[in-house]
């Protein structure tokens, strides 16, 4: 029990950036375009803030990380447009253009570190600093597990997640979004932009994935190397797991990013080595695996997602 | 790839759309090799120059390009039945695994191990596209995503099934340990005749399989039933094919063929698993697939123009200072034209029509 609460905010560091580049691929699925390139989109985000803190931090101080977030964010936007363009606007096949961006990101990403700071590293002096929640902290058990040592990004990432959710299901924009995604031709017949709205979703995900991405930079990790060692699609197998829904993203998140961490942590400590490492490691796949086999008859999945949406075809 | 004997007068369709997607990557590289500040012709120039300027170099070329035109084939393969394959990486890396834990363990002379070896990596791969495949058949349940898990799953049992067993390098943390010379499939004589470059018995299984998946595709009833699923599940259902067995054949034939790529690769060009990541070669086969039309043929072509760039950005990077990552980032906007082929096929439309008016 003593090592589960310690490995708590560990396993929440982890979890945090998964969840944030699953809920942007679900505004991307759910808007009814496939998202495989989450990977490339996480990359390009680490990259972005990483650079943008290493070439502020000495003049704006802690400031710098949360301009490098923004950047991050940005970054994403205008990458995840490639893919939107290929999807959207070109009808093109969503996976190899998914494909594609991993591509481009892993090697566009390198050989700008290498062109700018010259090498294929980019490392932050200072990332953000764990704080204790003022008086939640003091809550036996919970405030332990939850309000201590935390990272602000932990609490942005949740209350995006709360806006997402009331967004989504509560406002006609999400209903709209959501509208797309299942059924395309109707949300066309009702007025709907689909084609701007898909482009809406796809930079959403370009946004949330690079901030995903970003967080890994300023919470655990501190240095960029070009990989974000297969976490965008770790989000993917989440979002599957979650069902395409915020709150079914939230739990998987949080699921998988413990598995991980127990997996990571047994390494260190041995009395945690309760589980095999490679059944840790190898559980969230094998499980969306499973999951997918069970939901096969009754899928979440938004009906129209990977199918180009052409006006003129019915 | 019949017609080049007309080349002059009229390129094929497929080949014109290529080399479109080829230009469209070079062009857009060019771009941003200007933007870092240097001259993007002298880094092409030395480029293909790394690539090819000598026996050796072209021997490497044709070494990196052996494990490119297996994974390409398995892509391509799985392409003309309608499945994407993006789980080639995996299927690779497990097939490798095998046949490495096999050269370790086994002691056998030559001439049967590597056998043994092949058939290993065969297995493993097959088998890790048969899951898939059947999910696909009996559950529905989608391939892009199955072999995406799958892709993990292998990546983290290699990696433990090397991390803490015998066969771990004793000196390397991250990585198997060496395979034997009767393990391996460089050969003296390959060595000889290309001045010691990474050339290997590799390349010589990589075309006969070019040979054999051609064959099939375009000669057997097999092949003819498998385009015919891909073209239309259901009508090839109606006319009374078994599309659910041809699907979980299609994923383990293109499993079997990435499984043989991992088997080039580790026992030909590396010699060792490198663990905990997941092999490029297994990406780079879904644009080398596209750029050849998903034919064995295109493959076999676009993996030896992928290994001229792979074999050349190190010269280039110690010529001119251009960052290696040129060549993946050439090959990243070849497989972005490839998704975005309609804007070229418009752009041809025009230009034919233009010319007619």
């Amino acid at each position: 029990m003593e090592i589960i609460m310690q490995i708590f905010p560990y396993a929440i560091a982890y979890t945090v950036p998964l969840l944030i580049t699953a809920l942007g691929g679900l505004f991307s699925e759910r808007s009814g375009v496939v998202n495989i390139g989450l990977e490339g989109l996480m990359v390009i985000g680490s990259f972005a803030s990483a650079l943008t803190i290493r070439l502020l931090e000495g003049s704006m101080g802690p400031a710098a990380i949360w301009v490098g977030l923004l950047v991050a964010a940005i970054a994403g936007i205008a990458f995840s447009m490639l893919h939107a363009f290929a999807s959207v606007t070109l009808s093109a096949n969503q996976i190899i253009s998914g494909t594609a961006i991993n591509a481009i990101a892993a090697a566009l990403t390198i050989f700008f570190a290498r062109g700018i700071i010259g090498s294929g590293n980019i490392q932050i002096i200072q990332g953000l600093i764990r704080f204790d929640v003022p008086i939640l902290s003091g809550i036996p058990i919970i405030g332990r597990m939850f309000f201590q040592n935390s990272y602000a990004t932990t609490w942005v990432v949740l209350l995006i997640l709360g806006i997402a959710y009331y967004v989504l299901y509560y406002t006609p924009q999400g209903l709209r979004l959501r509208s797309c995604g299942e059924h395309p031709h109707a949300a066309d017949a009702a007025g709907i932009n689909v084609a701007l709205t898909r482009y809406i979703g796809v930079g959403l995900s370009g946004a949330f994935a690079a901030l995903g991405g970003a967080i890994i930079i300023v919470t655990y990790s501190g240095q960029f190397n070009g990989s974000v060692a297969g976490l965008g699609f770790l989000a993917l197998a989440s979002l599957i797991f979650g069902q395409w829904k915020p709150l079914g993203i939230l739990g998987s998140t949080l699921f998988f990013g413990f598995a991980t961490t127990m997996a990571n942590v047994s390494q260190v400590i041995p009395q945690m080595q309760v589980f095999p490492e490679v059944l840790l490691k190898t559980f969230p796949y094998i499980a969306t695996l499973i999951a997918l086999v069970l939901f096969s008859k009754s899928s979440q999945a938004p009906k129209a997602v990977g199918e180009p949406f052409e006006q003129d075809k019915r | 790839m019949k017609r080049v004997s007309t080349f002059k007068i009229r390129i094929p369709h497929q080949l014109q759309i290529a080399l479109m997607a080829i230009a469209f990557g070079m062009l857009i590289a060019a771009v941003l090799i200007v933007i870092t500040g240097n001259n993007p012709f002298s880094a092409y120039w030395f480029l293909f120059r790394g690539g090819l300027m000598s026996i050796k170099r072209i021997g490497n070329t044709l070494a990196g390009a052996t494990t490119l035109i297996l994974t390409g084939l398995s892509v391509a393969f799985a392409f003309r039945t309608g499945l994407f394959n993006i789980g080639a990486a995996g299927q690779m890396l497990f097939g490798g695994f095998v046949a490495t834990a096999l050269g370790l363990t086994l002691n056998l002379p030559k001439a049967i191990l590597l056998p043994v070896m092949m058939l290993g990596a065969m297995l493993g791969g097959a088998f890790w596209g048969f899951i898939p495949g059947l999910l696909k058949a009996k559950f529905n349940v989608h391939e892009v995503v199955a072999t995406i898990m799958m892709n993990f799953i292998a990546l983290w049992i290699a990696y433990y099934g090397i991390q803490d067993t015998i066969l771990k390098d004793p000196n390397q943390e991250t990585q198997s340990a060496r395979l034997p010379v009767e393990a391996s499939l460089q050969v003296d004589w390959l060595r000889d005749i290309t001045g010691n470059s990474f050339l290997n018995l590799g390349l010589i299984i990589a075309i006969i399989f070019v040979v054999i998946i051609a064959i099939i595709i375009n000669k057997t009833v097999l092949g003819y039933q498998l385009k015919a699923a891909g073209y239309n599940r259901f009508a090839a259902e109606y006319a009374g094919m078994k599309v659910n067995r041809n699907i979980i054949l299609s994923m383990a034939i293109a499993g079997a063929l990435a499984g043989l790529a991992g088997f080039t690769f580790y026992a030909g060009f590396s010699n060792h698993v490198e663990i905990g990541k997941l092999p490029i070669q297994g990406f780079d086969g879904i644009a080398v697939a596209l750029l050849g039309g998903s034919t064995p043929v295109g493959a076999l072509f676009a993996a030896l123009f992928f290994g001229i760039l792979q074999t050349g950005k190190g010269f280039m990077q110690s010529m001119t200072g251009v960052p290696p990552e040129v060549g993946d980032l050439i090959i990243g906007f070849i497989l972005y034209g490839a998704a975005c082929q309609i804007l070229f096929e418009r752009i041809l439309k025009y230009f034919k029509r233009g010319r007619n008016a």
